[in-house]
């Protein structure tokens, strides 16, 4: 389990996190939701330690992560598996050689060993056959995929994905969800996903966590969301009054608040 | 005030890049391949400068002594020393810091802007370790070749242009072996190995923390190429002040 307890991040004198506490469960897929600019990104990053928080703590099944050294955060971050917004692929590298990165850094596999598990982690993201391409010559949502299988090679137990859903289509971004959610499910990984795809939140989100102005405003799953009585989250998620009349729809029945107030 | 911060994070980030190589070989292949890219890459634009400015410079002193009672010889000895001792590491530097300056800073820029370093921190890589390390001492080990090529290239450009001038080659090959002084060529090397080190340093530092967009790695490469240059020159200076 992740527990973040009052996590606190401020840049000079702006305060960006104002003391989030929430903690994620293996094998659901967790959503971090906000509007741009309420602190997703740095939670995330807060989370995995790319940035250091100003106070507050972040544990990892139990250890102080956010306490340790250097050298220490290297042995949890070798569980961790890290889809980043744009992919963060390497532009010199194949896509074969992206996803044996880690297997070549990490681990003393056999080449021929090394090769069935980058096949077989392409093969679960449907990406057979891309092997030898770079990745200037794929599209966006199959450097998405490539992303998840680097992501997946070392069998994470941690699985961060940063906006997974940005600049793809509608039906890529389902097939996209649709894996993150299958292989949480499968390998039982803690799925954190920041995200501000609707889609995803109403198809995936097993646990959601709100994000306003650097707090947490709201926690549930989807179905909860249908009969929020939070204003803020009501009028971020059903934005439009396309998705207004599709939730009165679903649910039958009229917001306990007043929307667009 | 923003001298001491630059100059503390460059220090930082020198110190973060010794540490335990995650996997050796992963690591040399990296060295291998810096190597490859900044001596072999910058081959032939080293190579066809040092050509010209040796035989420039064998051309400018025969113009210039032609009309005084200095013997033809001392052409071939004055390119030998002026390639030697200034112009072969000064001006390799300059280009290579214009060569692999602006390339260093802008791949490394590009890596941060784009999330790549960050994924390698993720990973468990450390990124100062395997990205400005491998660079530093590629640069490190390649260069002085570089530099004794660049020189040795120099002197036949010079040969070539004397020739053409009419000065005989065997008083250019006399002019080359009159007072050679060995230690000319330590004073190459040691200029050779700490401009590889400023060019690669800068440039790893600039591209390493470069924040914003594309606009920004512009820039990062523009100040690598103008720092490690105005270093290049500075500490041409210090090193001809304190070795000869």
């Amino acid at each position: 389990m992740i527990e973040v307890k009052d996590l606190k991040k401020s840049f000079e004198d702006k305060a960006i996190l104002k003391g989030i506490s929430t903690y994620f469960e293996p094998g659901k897929t967790n959503l971090v939701i906000g509007t741009s600019g309420s602190g997703k990104t740095v939670f995330v990053k807060c989370l995995v330690g790319l940035l250091q928080p100003t106070s507050g703590s972040v544990f990892y099944d139990g250890i102080e992560f956010t306490a340790l050294s250097n050298r220490e955060k290297k042995q949890i971050r070798t569980k961790i598996g890290m889809l980043f917004q744009g992919s963060a692929l390497f532009d010199s590298m194949t896509v074969e050689e992206n996803v044996m990165f880690p297997l070549n850094m990490f681990t003393n596999l056999t080449a021929k060993e090394k090769l069935n598990r980058v096949n077989f982690c392409l093969e679960r993201v449907n990406l057979v056959g891309a092997n030898k391409k770079f990745p200037g010559e794929i599209s966006g949502g199959m450097m998405k995929r490539v992303g998840i299988a680097r992501a997946i090679v070392l069998n994470p137990k941690y699985l961060f994905c940063d906006e997974p859903n940005s600049g793809l289509d509608p039906q890529t971004s389902l097939r996209i969800d649709d894996l993150l959610s299958d292989i949480t499910h499968e390998y039982q990984m803690i799925t954190i996903i920041n995200t501000h795809d609707m889609n995803s939140v109403m198809g995936m989100g097993e646990k959601v966590v709100f994000l306003h102005q650097g707090y947490k405003e709201w926690e549930g799953s989807s179905q909860e969301i249908l009969h929020t009585d939070n204003e803020l989250l009501y009028n971020f998620i059903f934005a439009s009054e396309f998705l207004k009349q599709l939730r009165k729809g679903i649910t039958n029945s009229t917001p306990l608040i007043k929307p667009d107030k | 005030m923003k001298f001491f911060y630059h100059f503390g994070r460059y220090v930082l980030m020198m110190r973060d890049m010794f540490s335990i190589p995650e996997n050796y070989r992963m690591y040399s292949k990296e060295l291998f391949r810096q190597m490859n890219g900044i001596g072999i890459g910058s081959l032939i634009i080293v190579g066809v400068i040092s050509l010209f400015v040796g035989a420039v410079t064998a051309l400018q002193f025969s113009y210039q002594l032609g009309s005084t009672f200095f013997p033809e010889y001392m052409i071939g000895f004055i390119v030998r020393d002026t390639m030697i001792i200034e112009l072969a590491p000064t001006l390799s530097g300059l280009v290579l810091a214009g060569k692999v300056g602006s390339n260093v800073a802008g791949e490394l820029g590009t890596m941060r802007i784009s999330e790549q370093i960050d994924a390698l921190e993720i990973m468990g890589v450390n990124p100062q370790g395997y990205l400005v390390m491998p660079k530093i001492l590629g640069a490190i080990f390649i260069v002085p070749p570089l530099i004794v090529l660049s020189a040795m290239l120099g002197i036949f450009g010079g040969y070539l242009a004397a020739e053409n001038y009419g000065i005989s080659p065997a008083n250019y090959q006399k002019g080359l072996l009159y007072l050679f002084d060995p230690f000319n060529v330590v004073i190459m090397t040691v200029k050779s190995v700490i401009f590889a080190f400023l060019i690669a340093s800068v440039a790893c530092y600039q591209g390493f923390f470069v924040k914003g967009g594309a606009l920004d790695i512009g820039k990062a490469s523009t100040r690598a190429v103008v720092f490690s240059s105005i270093l290049v020159i500075f500490f041409d200076y210090i090193v001809a002040l304190v070795m000869t």
